[in-house]
């Protein structure tokens, strides 16, 4: 037990050859523009950042570009490969982004986020589809952090394909309805991390999408995420850069929490003060 | 020599990639190039010839989540 008043240390998050700082990846995409973008990344404080590789179109209306506000030396890029509903593509997109990394000299180069979607309306993952670029994507020589749905079963089906990280969707992405199932997200935990289900308490687990709330944040990581990434419950908020405050304190919260043994639930009340020395009447004594 | 350049039908000058992206003003962009859907590393740009009738695309980084 801690009996100083320091804040307890938070322990780097490891993925593949990746060190993050900070247990929240934040996404870029969403934002009214740049510089709220930029503001809002910052007061996340996180260490890495996702993107999405699309057509050149370079220059935003006033010529710049999201890489004009993205410190490169600060923030690991974590190119995805959102819009693609079908493995080849899902590749070709990671391999363009790696590319697009190396040049930049950004660590993120070795990783990617894994999105192969069903359908435009729903967003959710094709879990065939996954699987299939999963397994070439790893072969290419990537580091995977794969994008799924909360079935267990399948999380399991992407570590044993060879992915660095299993990455569960709390609910669909933008929806912002939080953790939809969160027994789910406890099997998956359980099943890639309790060594006696043939897990490893090392392998990451990261919550990505459908967050809507500070509170999301707090209940993925007390749930046993190592990390929450997300995006929309950001950039669309009506205070973009106070929401990214609260995410970030949120997630140290969660963090802690999760790491501090909390009480049983009971069904009825266990009272806080004394009962010896009452000096007043007790209903039914 | 006649391209499709990011889904549109472009005729130009240039006989590489390398010149391809400097008559489109992108030769100090950042960005990746794959033709016929296969990735052309950056390395191998200069030297890279393309033909008629190849398809073109050209990406970078974008908001994303």
């Amino acid at each position: 037990m801690n009996l100083t008043l320091d804040a307890p240390e938070i322990a780097d998050l490891t993925i593949g050859p990746c060190t993050l700082t900070s247990r929240l990846i934040a996404g870029t995409g969403k934002y009214a523009d740049h510089e709220t973008m930029q503001a809002a990344l910052a007061a996340a404080d996180c260490s890495a950042v996702t993107v999405a590789v699309r057509r050149e179109r370079l220059l935003d209306e006033q010529g710049r570009s999201l890489l004009d506000f993205l410190d490169l030396d600060r923030y690991t890029i974590l190119p995805n490969t959102a819009g693609c509903f079908n493995a080849e593509d899902a590749v070709r997109v990671a391999r363009l982004g790696r590319d697009l990394l190396e040049q930049l000299d950004n660590p993120g180069q070795h990783w990617v986020k894994l999105e192969v979607l069903g359908d435009r309306t729903t967003l959710l993952p094709d879990p065939v589809g996954t699987l299939e670029a999963c397994r070439e994507l790893v072969t290419d020589g990537f580091c995977v952090l794969c994008y799924t749905s909360d079935d267990p079963i399948m999380a399991t089906r992407i570590r044993d394909a060879g992915a660095a990280c299993v990455m569960p969707a709390g609910s669909p992405i933008g929806s912002g309805r939080g953790i939809a199932n969160p027994p789910a997200i406890h099997i998956i935990h359980q099943l890639l991390k309790d060594p006696a289900q043939g897990g490893d308490p090392d392998y990451p687990l990261i919550v990505d999408a459908g967050v809507g709330t500070p509170g999301d944040v707090t209940q993925a990581m007390e749930l046993g995420a190592d990390g929450v990434l997300l995006n929309t419950g950001i950039a669309h908020a009506d205070d973009p850069v106070r929401m990214a405050h609260a995410m970030r304190l949120a997630c140290v919260a969660g963090y802690h929490g999760a790491r501090s043994g909390r009480i049983p639930r009971r069904l009825h009340a266990s009272a806080s003060s004394p009962w010896e020395g009452i000096i007043s009447v007790i209903p039914g004594e | 020599m006649q391209l499709t350049v990011n889904g549109e039908s472009r005729d130009l000058k240039g006989e590489t990639i390398g010149t391809v992206l400097a008559e489109l003003g992108l030769d100090n962009a950042p960005c990746a190039v794959e033709v016929n859907r296969m990735l052309v590393p950056a390395r191998e740009r200069e030297e890279r010839r393309l033909t008629d009738g190849d398809v073109v695309e050209i990406v970078t980084l974008v908001g994303g989540g």
